[in-house]
């Protein structure tokens, strides 16, 4: 389509070095962002094996989309410095190109295809978080304005009720599977240490499964917007060894343990055994304590 | 005295009003004591019904019906003598005007308005976060800051102020005399103002503002206070308006374009109000439903969304999203229009791959509509949905990336001349492309399952929607502003305007992917103390980005009032709106024009895109004349 005319010049086309120098600056460009991509400290401690496999995922994103970034913005800032309006340029016109059709299948192409090996890859990452696996333990999570509850169906105190906390304490390197209702308006379970999270929606039974691999306390935050007292709508997940969730269980009242002191189960019920702690400054026990550590 | 109080108008509207609130006590009263009621004046009822009739009093006082109302009950209609039409002194713009110009100015500086309301409201939620443990509001009215922010931002200023300066431009572009329907014009901009009086009037309900966030999830918006129905009946008004309008563009691109203007030499700002208005014909109506199932519920106990009386809560969500997905083009497609217009002229080249652009944005419709779910991947909705919406999801990006390319391709080896307008445009293609990376990066679920609902995604939208759409709207205000008031802008105070704007917005909302990936959630009013540096330079940021607003609204009042006249053409464009005087005649082309070729023949000796019958240029092709010239 181009025709040149004597009496409009157009800008000659871009010199071989140019495009060199350019395409050389913007392989730098997006090494130094694929770089810092990897220097700000983006995620919280991973605390179990999901949040791994989810975290190398977004790298994986970082190392695909900044280069994209960096070649739109190269072609912009490049334009600007190289075809902006001179004096006595000012009834000047560009070259009447309309298109490329080559080039077009090409910037329809690649980017269709780069997004369908995202897609498979992303997808083998959700079923691969999704697995059951053997020695399961489900545990169920109830959202309430604005607290959470947990219960052990499978650990049952004397009086044959399951044992119900309302800080969330996990054994590590148990897979867990997460059974989650709601008895008024929708919340979010969000386990931002496990990269995972599900509303509680009235009405029926959502859930996800993890598998905690790392000791400590981490947050759980209520990310649906549910009332006024959304904000602190916060608890705290404990994950501790095999040993010392036995021990937790015993301690309120699960019966198939030590039977000292199964009296006081009924106390984990009661508000005065929320941790006051979790909720001001909110989010205080953010930092992973090597609770249990050996 | 008497004729003239009767006569059409504000004054007429306002004196309407009470009689509105009178029919609302009238029905509650009367159906409630038929029904046996012991308790006949309840305040929350009558207060409902009130909002559905005070508006249509208010309209029909105005005076928006009156011509129906006439042919309906076989009185004469009183003959088009064109009074209601055109602005020959500031009041009538406070009128019923059927003058698609005095419409679109109308609507462009009601949504400014809402602009700097809106934007008032973010500012005050920043004085909220500014500090871990914030005092400064209570988290009732902090959630209703946040609720009312976005409404007011996406109903009342995004939506309508591209329908605005498409109701201006539009049709001087496909060279039509006015809309197709100038009546159903001013209602739909009338609709408006009642729209948004009523979003913010929720304020002052007992109990405060509608706090269920712009989405109003059920079932916290059925069982919230009575704030929250204002939210419910105000969208209908915004969305019949958005809905009218739709219709409107859509009759008047198919039907009254000029002789020769065949789809394809259609401006890409036509094509893209045309995808926009199916969208919103199409969509729009989904919104309408599922606020119409929140009123039920609230009103009545119709217990759509009653978990416990058969209600099925995941339902709101489905209905909801089939419009708020959708809306989100609705809200970018017609800056994708302007920011073509923009580009091609202040590149002086032709649109590269002209009807790629055009088939995108259909591409973009189509796909538009099978994406909805993906705001669900978190909702507990049946697990296999996931797969399919993240294939849809990721597939949107195709089309988006071609229009981005071919912009790109535009820029290269043109004449670029950077004055305010294509500063927004360029800034919008970067920061546009950030916020599209992030769109990617949230189509793959299991990323999104971690993010979903943080500030990563308050961070996204805000790239779409600000670096997005509110970049395309400047770049649009700014560059029909000579046709529109007939003044040229100050361009030093555009370029400050576009670079405090460009610095601040990112150091506003940049930070905010790194607090949500960290683990701080959207819509809360305190925060964990390891965000507290980050929060306080983002509130920081925030306030210089609503002051660097002031410089905006500065240079369009002294430049309106002020400015050096404008010529009829100031950027050489060949479409059809700079070939008429600024601002355009009152019937805006005082001869037919006949369209030869397409509109960006930029570079293309002796192109013209289309000619007058009573002008100097012989019709013919645009190749013709291009030969012609060489002879």
């Amino acid at each position: 389509m181009e025709e040149t005319h004597p009496s409009t010049p157009h800008r000659p086309p871009i010199g071989r070095a140019t495009i060199v120098r350019v395409l050389g600056l913007g392989l730098v460009a997006s090494a130094l962002g694929i770089g810092l991509g990897f220097l700000i400290p983006w995620f919280p401690p991973a605390a179990a094996t999901q949040a791994h496999t989810i975290d190398t995922l977004y790298y994986v994103l970082i190392i695909v989309t900044v280069p994209i970034f960096v070649l739109v913005t190269s072609v912009v800032l490049l334009s600007a410095w190289k075809w902006r309006m001179r004096p006595g340029e000012e009834r000047l016109d560009g070259p009447p190109i309309h298109g490329n059709t080559q080039l077009e299948v090409i910037w329809t192409a690649l980017p269709a295809a780069l997004i369908a090996a995202l897609v498979v890859y992303a997808a083998i990452v959700l079923h691969d978080i999704g697995v059951k696996k053997p020695n399961t333990i489900t545990i169920g999570v109830t959202g309430q304005q604005w607290e959470w509850r947990f219960t052990y169906p499978g650990y049952h105190d004397a009086q044959g009720k399951p044992i119900v906390a309302l800080q969330l304490y996990l054994p590590d390197n148990r897979p867990v599977n997460f059974r989650i209702h709601s008895v008024d308006v929708i919340h979010t379970f969000w386990v931002p240490a496990f990269r995972l999270q599900e509303d509680a929606v009235p009405g029926i039974t959502t859930g996800f499964r993890a598998t905690p691999d790392r000791l400590g306390s981490y947050p759980i935050i209520c990310t649906q917007l549910c009332g006024y007292g959304h904000t602190t709508m916060r608890t705290t997940l404990h994950i501790v060894t095999a040993s010392a969730f036995n021990t937790w269980l015993a301690e309120h009242g699960y019966s198939g343990a030590e039977t000292a002191s199964v009296r006081t189960g009924g106390a984990v019920r009661s508000l005065a055994a929320r941790d006051w702690t979790a909720y001001a400054p909110i989010g205080g026990t953010h930092t992973a304590t090597k609770e249990g550590s050996q | 005295m008497i004729a003239r109080l009767r006569a059409p108008g504000l004054h007429r509207g306002i004196l309407a009003t009470p009689l509105g609130i009178g029919l609302a006590y009238a029905i509650v009263l009367i159906i409630r004591a038929a029904s046996g009621f012991g308790h006949v004046v309840d305040g929350t009822a009558i207060l409902q019904v009130a909002m559905i009739t005070t508006p249509f009093a208010f309209l029909i006082g105005l005076g928006a019906f009156d011509y129906w109302f006439y042919w309906a009950i076989g009185r004469p209609t009183r003959p088009e003598d064109h009074s209601g039409h055109g602005a020959r002194t500031w009041k009538d713009y406070f009128r019923i005007n059927t003058d698609h110009k005095v419409i679109g100015v109308q609507y462009v500086v009601h949504s400014f308005a809402y602009f700097m309301i809106a934007g008032l409201f973010a500012m005050l939620m920043r004085v909220q976060l500014a500090q871990p443990g914030g005092k400064f509001v209570d988290a009732n009215t902090y959630n209703g800051l946040f609720s009312v922010h976005a409404t007011l931002m996406i109903f009342l200023f995004v939506i309508p102020v591209f329908a605005g300066l498409a109701n201006f431009v539009l049709p001087l572009m496909i060279g039509a005399p006015d809309m197709a329907f100038p009546r159903l014009n001013a209602l739909s901009f009338w609709l408006l103002p009642v729209a948004g009086l009523m979003l913010l009037g929720s304020f002052f309900a007992p109990g405060g503002s509608f706090a269920s966030g712009w989405t109003a999830y059920a079932p916290l918006s059925t069982t919230a206070p009575i704030g929250q129905a204002f939210f419910t009946l105000g969208v209908q008004f915004a969305g019949a308006s958005s809905i009218a309008t739709a219709l409107n563009f859509l009759v008047t691109i198919i039907t009254m374009r000029a002789p020769g203007m065949s789809f394809f030499r259609m401006p890409l700002l036509v094509w893209a109000n045309f995808s926009t208005s199916l969208l919103v014909v199409i969509a729009t109506p989904f919104i309408a439903a599922s606020q119409f199932f929140v009123l039920l519920d609230r009103g009545l106990g119709f217990n759509f969304f009653n978990a416990g009386q058969g209600g099925n809560v995941l339902l709101y969500q489905n209905v909801f999203w089939f419009y708020s997905h959708p809306a989100v083009y609705i809200m970018m497609l017609p800056g994708f229009g302007i920011i073509s217009e923009v580009i091609a002229v202040k590149a002086r080249k032709p649109i590269f791959g002209y009807r790629m652009m055009a088939f995108s944005l259909l591409a973009i419709v189509v796909l538009g509509f099978t994406v909805w779910a993906h705001h669900m991947f978190t909702s507990g909705m049946p697990g296999w949905i996931r797969d399919p919406m993240m294939i849809t999801t990721a597939i949107i990006a195709v089309p988006t990336g071609v229009k981005i390319f071919s912009w790109l391709a535009t820029l290269w080896r043109g004449v670029l001349h950077m004055d305010t307008p294509m500063l927004w445009a360029m800034g919008f293609i970067t920061m546009f492309t950030l916020g599209g990376i992030s769109g990617v990066m949230l189509a793959m679920v299991p990323f999104d399952l971690h993010v979903s609902k943080t500030y990563f995604i308050v961070a996204h939208i805000h790239y779409v929607l600000f670096g997005g759409s509110v970049f395309t709207i400047f770049a649009g205000v700014y560059y029909w502003f000579p046709k529109m008031t007939g003044r040229m802008y100050d361009e030093r105070l555009g370029r400050w305007h576009f670079w405090t704007t460009l610095v601040f917005f990112n150091l506003t909302f940049a930070p905010m992917h790194i607090i949500g990936i960290q683990g701080m959630p959207r819509r809360v009013a305190d925060y964990a103390l390891q965000f507290a540096t980050w929060n306080l330079l983002i509130s920081f940021a925030s306030w210089a980005l609503g002051l660097s607003t002031l410089i905006f609204v500065y240079n369009m009042i002294v430049s309106w009032r002020g400015g050096p006249k404008a010529v009829a053409n100031p950027w050489r464009a060949l479409t059809l709106e700079w070939q008429v005087s600024s601002p355009p005649p009152i019937f805006n082309f005082d001869s037919m024009p006949t369209v030869v070729g397409g509109p960006y023949e930029y570079g293309v000796p002796g192109a013209v895109h289309a000619v007058f019958r009573d002008g100097a240029d012989v019709p013919a092709p645009a190749g013709a004349l291009a030969m012609a010239t060489k002879e």
